[in-house]
């Protein structure tokens, strides 16, 4: 039912087709996102809230309230707003540098306090706004314009865990998954429940994406798909890693 | 719920911090963030404690990239939001406050400035007065008011957040450590009471849609152009200076004969005065001007003075901040200026009189 | 009182300096006149000199610390080195007698120094809990920036409700007011 080449109800026309490189994990997220306010039925209560990188390409991608913001500051943002307006369904959209890099700390507490907002974070593996430099996601061994012999990680440490941090500082309520442009139904469904979490107050919902970047891979089609589906998940691995529905139903 | 924080006029004894409090109160603010730094951390001592009662709330960021930011947020709410600092914490102020300045959000934000660079001390200084009003990678399209008493830190404070609103600028109150600190009287007051009616918010996300419909507003501070940011900047300039006049503020004495002109802000400004009545009353010809706001400048003010004095004597506690936007403010002027720059430190009547007949 | 009278007290943390200083500033205001208060805040207040600068006046107060006192008062040894920065010669300076190794720090330019045994009395006469306002007792008899009566409402305000569980306590706070005026008027 996502194969059909049919626009969410949320996107906004106007802006299609959307301006991201050919080949680009962001689309894809996004189409999942939009079909999950669109089930939800919510696109009128939503707080789209982006970062810089190529996430502010979305700016205007939705027919719902969106605000720009700075390079990490998209969580505190959109944290501020839920606080002065909890009848809204806060979503913080960013990518790996800003989540994991310059917003870390936004992301850590905003996660620890149990914000009631939605965080996606799209995983690519670089900074690719910029010009595909490291980023905190980069795996072992990965070229990029900063790492041009490869990521060294007796220089610049492993990857980060993210879905895998946020769980271990989160208590009740909160929600964590990791899901996969090479997987749209999973990855909707993710998104879905973490919204569902927020809506029903329970608190903080976090969801990472593995998405493409061929542009700064330099990776033809064939391999950018091997890369995410293949690559990508040995390191990162896909799944639900805290779901408080569930725990109730035990 | 309790009524209104403040019945009628009160005539009360408490530190600047605590002034702050309760006009953000009486300005119906909604909600505070905050991020602990010395010494502006009473503010949310006394908000945390006073805001429930109202039904208002407070949100304790993680550090003032945050609490600006979500500062932001609950602005662009549509919500009364405001936030506190000082020193370090200011610096950090900037990039949410340059956010502020390129989306119009109209943010307020108390400084009590303290001594810098750094760390410093935890006291008192005037050194974040560039920062304040020209800060972040941006043009100052803000408006900065410097207080000097606790009646002014009360007066502006509510005036900042309809200023805010009024005109969607970032609003600064430029306090300092000593104001926070101390105590003195002062009056608080209604706004309503006194026939002020605080500007109307309004969310600029979030709104409830109108007859069913919805229309999604996006909002963003990045643009693809040279030219496209060229003609947003060019609209906020002519805007700026457009309301200038009507925003800006200041208070002078005995300039018309003066010889010398005393030029000071905020807390200083106090010495000032005690400065000129004194040397008056000893027959110096002698003047007081003091800029209110220090974003948008009093220039024109300043420049009618400067015509008819023979000497500016500029004095703060910095290394020629204020004096930067004199100089700028009076370019051309043929006015001697003389310095009395003492940064992170106190300035009294005393120096400013000995300083004054030094150049006499 | 056309001045506007600079108090400075200094003491060791404890001693109750700024809650002394900030009795008589209400005090002050609670008549109608200006006063401004405000402590030394460094980071020095852990552990170091704590002084308070008061100021009351019938206009308003210039700025918050001032360069001259009329009257310090200093209350341990590093207090008295700490202080003496704010003296010129009409400057009263009041000290505690029972503080040793000073006699080479005390101000040769005061106006006046005044040694009063406050410490020893609230020791042995009155009680150590009191000292502070033994001392605020020789600040109002020094300035008379507030009257006698006028510094007991302040205080009746300020600890009423401990005066209520024990009113031995109203009258050994008085007395240590009117001892602490007392002393000032002996040492001139």
């Amino acid at each position: 039912m996502t194969s059909i080449p049919q626009m969410p109800k949320s996107w906004r026309l106007e802006t299609k087709p959307h301006k991201f490189c050919p080949g680009c994990g962001h689309g894809l997220v996004l189409k999942a996102l939009g079909e999950a306010i669109d089930e939800l039925g919510i696109q009128d209560k939503v707080i789209f809230g982006c970062d810089i990188g190529c996430s502010l390409l979305a700016w205007d991608f939705f027919n719902v309230d969106t605000v720009q913001t700075h390079h990490g500051r998209t969580t505190p943002v959109v944290t501020g707003v839920k606080r002065a307006n909890p009848d809204t369904i806060c979503i913080a959209y960013m990518g790996d540098g800003g989540g994991y890099a310059i917003g870390s700390q936004h992301l850590v507490n905003a996660a620890a306090r149990n914000e009631r907002i939605t965080a996606i974070l799209v995983n690519n593996c670089n900074y690719a706004m910029t010009g595909g430099q490291m980023a905190p996601t980069t795996l072992p061994g990965m070229k990029t314009e900063t790492s041009p012999y490869g990521r060294d990680i007796k220089e610049a440490g492993y990857p980060t865990q993210g879905p895998e941090m946020v769980a271990a500082i989160t208590r009740d309520g909160s929600y964590v998954a990791r899901g996969t442009i090479a997987n749209l139904k999973q990855l909707k469904g993710y998104f879905k429940k973490a919204l569902e979490n927020q809506m029903a107050g329970n608190g903080f919902s976090f969801v990472e994406a593995l998405a493409s970047c061929p542009t700064n891979w330099r990776t033809n089609a064939k391999d950018t798909w091997n890369f995410v589906e293949k690559e990508m998940p040995k390191y990162f691995k896909v799944g639900e890693i805290k779901n408080p529905a569930e725990k109730e139903g035990e | 719920m309790a009524d209104k924080p403040i019945q009628g006029e009160k005539r009360v004894f408490m530190t600047g911090n605590e002034v702050v409090a309760w006009a953000a109160l009486a300005a119906q603010a909604d909600i505070m963030y905050g991020y602990p730094i010395t010494p502006q951390n009473e503010i949310m001592h006394y908000w945390t404690r006073m805001a429930p009662k109202f039904g208002k709330r407070f949100l304790q960021t993680e550090d003032e990239l945050s609490a600006g930011f979500t500062t932001l947020g609950g602005v662009l709410a549509g919500r009364r939001a405001f936030t506190a600092t000082a020193g370090p914490g200011n610096t950090l102020m900037q990039e949410p406050m340059s956010m502020a300045e390129m989306m119009r959000i109209p943010s307020v934000v108390v400084i009590q400035q303290r001594g810098g660079p750094s760390t410093a001390t935890v006291i008192y200084s005037q050194q974040e007065v560039t920062m304040t009003a020209y800060g972040g990678n941006g043009e100052g399209f803000r408006i900065v008011y410097s207080t000097g008493t606790h009646q002014e830190l009360f007066d502006y404070t509510i005036k900042a957040f309809n200023t805010a609103w009024k005109y969607r600028f970032p609003t600064f109150v430029l306090g300092d450590g000593y104001q926070a600190k101390m105590r003195e009287s002062l009056t608080i007051y209604d706004p309503q009471d006194k026939g002020m009616e605080m500007v109307k918010t309004e969310a600029f996300i979030g709104k409830e849609p109108v007859n069913g419909i919805k229309e999604p507003n996006h909002i963003r501070n990045t643009y693809n152009t040279e030219e496209e940011l060229f003609d947003v900047l060019a609209k906020y300039m002519e805007d700026y200076l457009k309301i200038a006049p009507e925003i800006v503020e200041y208070q002078e004495f005995d300039c018309d004969d003066a010889d010398l002109v005393v030029v000071s802000h905020g807390v200083v400004s106090r010495a000032a005065k005690g400065a000129v009545q004194e040397l008056r009353s000893e027959g110096y010809k002698v003047g007081y001007f003091r800029p209110i706001t220090l974003r948008p400048f009093p220039a024109e003010q300043l420049r009618a003075v400067a015509d008819k004095t023979k000497t500016l004597l500029l004095v703060e506690s910095a290394y020629g901040q204020m004096a930067k936007l004199v100089k700028d403010a009076i370019f051309g002027s043929t006015v001697a200026i003389e310095n009395l720059f003492k940064p992170g430190v106190g300035i009294t009547s005393e120096e400013v009189v000995d300083k004054v007949k030094g150049l006499l | 009182m056309a001045k506007t009278w600079k108090i400075a007290l200094a003491g060791e943390g404890g001693q109750g300096v700024q809650s002394v200083a900030e009795i008589i500033a209400e005090a002050a205001n609670e008549e109608g006149r200006e006063a401004l208060y405000i402590p030394n805040f460094g980071v020095e207040q852990r552990g170091g000199v704590s002084v308070a600068f008061l100021q009351i006046g019938d206009n308003q107060i210039g700025s918050p610390k001032f360069q001259k006192a009329d009257i310090v008062i200093a209350l341990s040894d590093r207090a008295v080195r700490r202080t003496r920065q704010y003296v010129d010669e009409k400057t009263t300076f009041v000290y505690d007698s029972s503080i040793e190794g000073i006699e080479d720090d005390l101000p040769k330019n005061a106006g006046r120094v005044l040694a009063i045994p406050a410490i020893e009395v609230s020791k042995n006469e009155l009680h150590p809990r009191v000292f502070n306002i033994i001392i605020m007792g020789a600040v109002i008899k020094s300035t008379a920036v507030v009257s006698e009566d006028e510094a007991k409402t302040a205080i009746e305000k300020k600890l009423g409700y401990k005066f209520e569980k024990n009113p031995e306590l109203r009258e050994l706070n008085f007395k240590a007011i009117a001892r602490g005026m007392e002393l000032v008027e002996k040492a001139q």
